[in-house]
């Protein structure tokens, strides 16, 4: 009787067109990619048009991969907050009780949705942050500075670093919202957890500050797109697997809630 | 075949649903009416598994609703919330969740045709009317051609051609051999659809029984008594079982002894008698004495 069964590969069907039937998915993807891709030619620009000017300490500060992937920190809002809706659209709207008559088993639901939207952030995240890398690589190289390859040491890893950065931030808001279970507090969670306490720690005596900050998912996942090692934090390796641990417990945390909790 | 053993819902100290045990069977059309707040809602979203009960059991066609491989095949809900994405198209909604059950698209469109959606089938279900809500609610209840029909208050928002649509439909589903379960807060509606009452009351079962049945059990016998000589007829008809209740000037109604007897008395006592009419409690009287006692809120 399997062609009468639910199934995972048809759960995942059945979320992919939800995904992509509503217009938040497109508006949220539109303006995270177009971020991606203007940043970097905007930073390229400006470093170019200046490099004259600064001092040659500051022409030392500055990084081709810092412009390349200048879009990625504003792009991972525009992912957080489509995570969150993915979820909490449904609450919000009362289709998650159709969701769940059709799925009454309901984790099949949590892995599709993470499922689909993971593939869907680093396909697209992926692709523009390698036409970012070019772009920007382009108009630097009109000014004969700041030149590097895709093949240079560490340039592609932090290419992908940063995608696969994108994708867990997009998992790990998916979680939140799927825990929270209300839009607004779904994106404060995300922004309080990437935007708010990150700074804060700033204010901590500096002792203090590096003991922590390196535990945060925020600084854990910079890590895999970070081309220097940063002492005051974990190597990559190990911040990778502490960013991806954070993912998996509040997938788990979201898992068990929505096994347990009435709908 | 719907089968609730001592079902109960808690929600924090409220007791929503309290120890119902009641079978819906397949084949009629079963009406499940109480008040405002009486836990009907609840009691269905125990039967689909969206709420966990706090004790007791449910079970569709044999099993818990989440234990079915494919729960739209045997089972189809209309719930009395809203459970529509807005910014999505009633089309795609459908397709959505036909999809879950690998249903092919033909039977979407089938749907979306049979419930007069046709129209407006690819615009955003947000901008629906209730009425229209409804009848995208019953496409999706009715996408497996399931054998159990559950529907929260149907008739909501409908117009009178809508209203009279379900009820058709209702009894076609039935006579078709499913089981139909159905909401209402109107003793009327039920009148005229169903065969069979499930009553509850602040989460209690109050009745379960044949329509039929119910308004019989349920209705006090009454006889309106018009004379020019009440009080000589009020102190003959006086008695243990009796009450006699003054409603103007000359009219009585009296309950506890039927409008033969009481001709018969008044003729022996030489009492002239104008009218007597015998009183048939409506449905809706019937249904507020039953639960009059077990109305949450009820107006000051």
């Amino acid at each position: 009787m399997s062609s009468v069964a639910v199934t995972q590969p048809r759960v995942i069907r059945s979320e992919w067109t939800k995904f992509i039937t509503v217009r938040s998915t497109l508006w949220s993807l539109g303006v995270g990619i177009l971020l991606t891709l203007l940043f970097p030619i905007l930073f390229a620009a400006v470093t170019s048009s200046h490099w004259g000017t600064m001092s040659p300490r500051e022409q030392a500060d500055r990084h081709p991969m810092d412009i390349a992937l200048a879009g990625v920190n504003v792009a991972q809002l525009a992912i957080a907050v489509l995570g969150v809706l993915v979820i909490t659209a449904e609450y919000s709207t009362g289709m998650i009780r159709s969701t769940l008559l059709a799925v009454p088993k309901r984790l099949p639901v949590l892995w599709a949705k993470l499922g689909v939207f993971a593939v869907v952030s680093f396909a697209l995240t992926l692709p523009a942050v390698i036409v970012s890398f070019y772009t920007s690589q382009a108009i630097l190289d009109r000014h004969h500075i700041l030149q590097t390859s895709i093949s240079s040491p560490g340039v592609l890893r932090v290419i992908v670093g940063s995608a696969l950065y994108v994708m867990g931030v997009g998992v790990l808001a998916l979680a939140l919202g799927a825990i929270i279970r209300n839009t607004a507090g779904g994106i404060s969670a995300f922004v309080g957890l990437f935007f708010v306490i990150p700074p804060l720690m700033n204010v901590l005596p500096l002792s203090w500050n590096n003991a922590i900050s390196k535990w945060l998912p925020s600084e854990a996942g910079r890590q895999l797109f970070a081309l220097q090692r940063d002492h005051t934090r974990f190597a990559q390796w190990p911040s990778g697997a502490l960013f991806l641990g954070y993912c998996i417990l509040a997938v788990a945390i979201a898992a068990v809630l929505l096994r347990r909790r009435d709908a | 075949m719907i089968e609730a053993r001592a079902l109960t819902k808690d929600y924090g100290e409220k007791r929503a649903v309290d120890g119902l045990e009641f079978t819906v069977k397949p084949g009629i059309v079963t009406g499940f009416l109480g008040p405002n707040g009486s836990g009907k809602s609840t009691t269905m979203r125990l039967i689909l598994g969206l709420d966990r009960p706090t004790a007791g059991d449910v079970t569709v066609n044999g099993k818990h609703y989440a234990d079915h491989p494919a729960p739209l095949h045997e089972v189809g809900a209309l719930l009395e919330a809203r459970s529509v994405h807005t910014g999505r198209s009633a089309y795609n909604h459908l397709r959505a969740l036909a999809q879950t059950h690998g249903i092919p698209r033909a039977r979407v469109d089938e749907l979306v045709d049979f419930v007069g959606l046709h129209d407006v089938a690819r615009k955003r279900a947000g901008s629906f009317s209730l009425g229209m809500g409804q009848r995208l609610g019953l496409a999706t209840a009715l996408l497996g051609d399931p054998a159990t029909v559950i529907l929260d208050e149907p008739v909501n928002g409908l117009d009178p051609e809508g209203i009279h649509w379900i009820r058709t439909l209702l009894k076609r589903l039935a006579a078709e051999g499913r089981t139909v379960f159905v909401s209402s807060h109107l003793m009327s509606e039920m009148a005229l659809t169903a065969d069979h009452l499930i009553v509850i009351g602040r989460g209690k079962l109050i009745a379960d029984t044949s329509v039929e049945d119910f308004v019989n059990s349920a209705s006090r016998k009454i006889v309106r008594v018009r004379s020019p000589q009440v009080l000589l007829l009020a102190e003959a008809l006086a008695g243990p079982e009796v009450t006699v209740t003054p409603i103007e000037a000359g009219v009585l109604e009296v309950e506890g002894i039927d409008a033969a007897a009481i001709g018969d008395l008044a003729l022996q006592k030489h009492i002239a008698i104008h009218e007597l009419t015998p009183v048939q409690a409506s449905l809706e009287e019937a249904f507020m004495e039953l639960t009059q006692e077990d109305v949450e809120y009820r107006a000051a």
